[in-house]
């Protein structure tokens, strides 16, 4: 068997575990519809839009942080690298947005970059810092998962989905109203369409129709789950290149090592 | 140690033979390195190294990720989220670690069904074969209890379903149970038991390893051919193998490294693919999640679990005639586990002379069914418990079953083998060019 058939078999066994490994996620979803959004994250190459991530964090900061927080989410990581890329001051400005209990003082203060975004439970809506990732399981078709494989489709998709889903029909149970959206399973969310288009003023003059609210803040959502992507990226990048060269430098080794045994027999 | 004839490390300076006198560890650690190998071993001989790349990869990663993780049920979930944001390089670690546990499945199962091609299970490798079996387990183990540490919910109700299996055992089940949970249900005693067996563990497994390889360094490696290696003397011996360094142990690390190549571009590219999202929710004994889905290497045991319910006609009748003692979800257990012990004894239930498949036309058959029936079994361990996986499930286990318990023990008995090379240097110099005359078939 030559290298070919070898890193052809290989692949081959690879991609046979990852299809069947990924049925995993076919549970869920039912009639729920994901739409493909072209985020600029997708692919090995793919990278954060810095502007993007400061439009969602302010599409957040305005109108989801009202009932949903980001507990994970230490404040100072807006200054980061690979991220929204903020300046110090800029950080600390931001910080000032929020109060926050100090059990050491017993009372409420201004946050400060070393805090975490606030939990919010009054409104009883879940934490969005790993959003992102935990919606991530709707792969199809047929549970192979070859949507998130070939189209980059992940929980920035149905986030973005979900946001621009509203389709206006409400219905009243038990005394909860709940609307009608098609990319939720089940169709009908207790959440009120939170983005109609225009909510949010960004100061690049980007539009800010509901599609790219939308996607604007599942991009923010998606550093806010994954704040360090750009760095992995890269580690992945530079270890793909070394080791295509270390192997072919082993190939060609294991091949000298082995020619007269062989050529004994020949 | 009995084996194969070869050269033996002599101490050469005066400083070697004052520590050979009193430890012989460097002649060891050269005979085991040194060991004649056959030449004409092919590429699925690689998965020996590349599983033991993993253990060590997983123990050194694991070992650094436990310096910042915390086995409490309030802090657990924060302290995995602590890592990925604020340790230094955290993300990279638990990524490899996670997908490290991935890759370490993908090598023991190409591992186990080599072993089963090939016939190494047979005389005189069935102790390799057993102790193999019982690493394969304790990796089930280590990884099942691995899974609930982050406490997310998949965690969560993963283990609360898996030890509830043995809550099904009779008579002794309910306190075996309540035992592994150290309490009525999953809860911090079950976190912090598991983060202290998930550390123990891959050290049982490092010592099963080493007893393994002493195992098959006494035998001697099977080989693609079966035929065993010439021993009557040395000359003879060189003429079947080579030495394990360096032709071995350079062909094994160019595998490893291009195996690597895409465990690298899966860890930096796609880290969560294999991973249930579920797990990024922290774990919430109120809530269930729709489909509880144990993680892809599980899959085939599980639909085997599922398989056989209440009204399957097996399981009536046993349940009948033990007087309901094994009732449905005892024999799911019973089955599960009895998958991997028929898996076990195969070397007595094997009954041909004939070591490898290669020469065996009939097992190649069965035995190609056999990995697809695995793979059926691993998509349907995924899907629902409902029509038609149900039947599928079934049949798939079924097959499983038949395959070591009626189609090994028969095939010994009315398979016709074709003719097997004499030594393992025909075979080698006739794969690599030289015109030899094969026995007539």
């Amino acid at each position: 068997m030559n290298i070919f058939s070898l890193i052809k078999s290989l692949a081959k066994i690879t991609a046979t575990f990852v299809l069947v490994a990924n049925s995993a996620f076919a549970a869920g979803g039912g009639d729920a519809y994901i739409k493909d959004f072209d985020f600029s994250f997708e692919g090995p190459l793919g990278s954060y839009d810095q502007n993007q991530l400061q439009r969602g964090l302010k599409v957040y900061t305005e109108i989801c942080s009202a009932c949903h927080g980001l507990k994970y989410v230490p404040i100072r990581t807006l200054g980061d690298e690979g991220g929204l890329g903020y300046s110090e001051d800029q950080v600390r400005a931001y910080a000032e947005n929020y109060e926050i209990f100090d059990p050491e003082l017993d009372d409420y203060r201004p946050a400060k970059p070393t805090d975490h975004f606030p939990e919010v439970v009054d409104a009883g809506a879940p934490d969005l810092s790993l959003m992102a990732k935990a919606r991530a399981g709707f792969h199809g078709p047929m549970g192979t998962g070859i949507n998130q494989l070939v189209k980059g489709m992940g929980g920035a998709e149905y986030i973005a989905s979900l946001l621009a889903g509203y389709t206006g029909e409400e219905k009243e149970e038990f005394g909860t109203v709940f609307y009608e959206n098609t990319a939720y399973p089940g169709r009908w969310i207790a959440m009120a369409p939170p983005l109609y288009g225009e909510d949010v003023d960004y100061d690049d003059g980007h539009s800010n129709d509901l599609k790219h609210e939308a996607m604007d803040v599942a991009a923010f959502l998606t550093w806010a789950a994954e704040p360090k992507m750009m760095a992995r990226k890269h580690v992945g990048f530079r270890a793909v290149l070394f080791l295509i060269l270390l192997s072919a430098l082993l190939y060609a080794t294991n091949k000298t090592l082995w020619a007269p045994i062989k050529k004994r027999a020949a | 140690m009995a084996g194969i004839p070869h050269d033996h490390y002599e101490p050469g300076s005066k400083g070697e033979k004052w520590l050979h006198s009193r430890l012989p560890i460097v002649g060891l650690l050269y005979d085991t390195i040194m060991l004649p190998t056959p030449k004409n071993l092919n590429w699925m001989w690689i998965w020996g190294a590349v599983l033991t790349f993993c253990l060590a990869l997983q123990i050194i990663t694991g070992i650094v990720l436990a310096m910042h993780y915390t086995p409490h049920v309030d802090e657990a979930f924060a302290s995995v989220e602590h890592i990925m944001r604020n340790v230094n390089g955290g993300h990279m670690l638990r990524y490899l670690h996670a997908n490290g546990a991935s890759l370490f499945f993908i090598a023991v199962y190409a591992h186990i069904f080599r072993g089963l091609y090939y016939g190494s299970y047979k005389a005189p490798r069935e102790v390799t074969w057993i102790i193999g079996m019982l690493i394969y387990l304790l990796m089930m183990a280590t990884a099942f209890m691995g899974y609930v540490l982050p406490w997310g919910q998949m965690s969560f109700w993963g283990a609360t379903v898996i030890t509830g299996l043995f809550g099904a055992i009779p008579f002794i089940g309910d306190a075996l149970q309540t035992l592994l949970l150290g309490g009525p249900a999953v809860d911090n005693a079950t976190l912090n038991r598991f983060f202290s067996l998930h550390y123990l563990f891959p050290f049982l497994i490092a010592g099963l390893v080493i007893v393994h390889i002493w195992a098959f360094h006494t035998t001697g490696n099977n080989n693609p051919t079966g035929v065993e290696v010439r021993r009557g003397s040395k000359e003879e011996a060189e003429k079947d193998t080579v030495p394990f360094w360096p032709y071995y142990i350079i062909k094994d690390v160019f595998a490893l490294s291009v195996i690597m190549v895409v465990f690298f571009a899966i860890v930096g590219f796609m880290p969560n693919y294999l991973g249930h999202p579920d797990n990024y929710i922290e774990a919430n004994p109120l809530a269930t999640p729709a489909h509880i889905v144990p993680e892809w290497y599980f899959l085939p045991f599980y639909a085997i679990l599922r398989a056989f319910t209440a009204d399957v006609w097996v399981v009536q009748i046993v349940s009948f005639l033990t007087g309901g003692i094994i009732d449905a979800k005892f024999f799911g257990v019973l089955a599960m586990f009895g998958a991997i012990l028929v898996m076990a004894v195969a070397p007595w239930l094997d009954t041909s002379s004939v070591r490898s498949a290669r020469y065996r036309p009939m097992l190649k058959l069965w035995f190609a069914i056999l990995v697809l029936d695995f793979f059926l079994l691993m998509w349907l361990g995924a899907m629902p418990a409902e029509e038609p996986y149900a039947s599928l499930s079934l049949i798939a286990s079924t097959y499983w079953f038949a395959y070591f318990l009626v189609i090994l023990p028969l095939l010994g008995v009315l398979e016709k083998p074709t003719a097997q090379p004499e030594t393992i240097e025909d075979d080698f110099n006739n794969k690599n060019g030289k015109s030899i005359e094969m026995p007539a078939e």
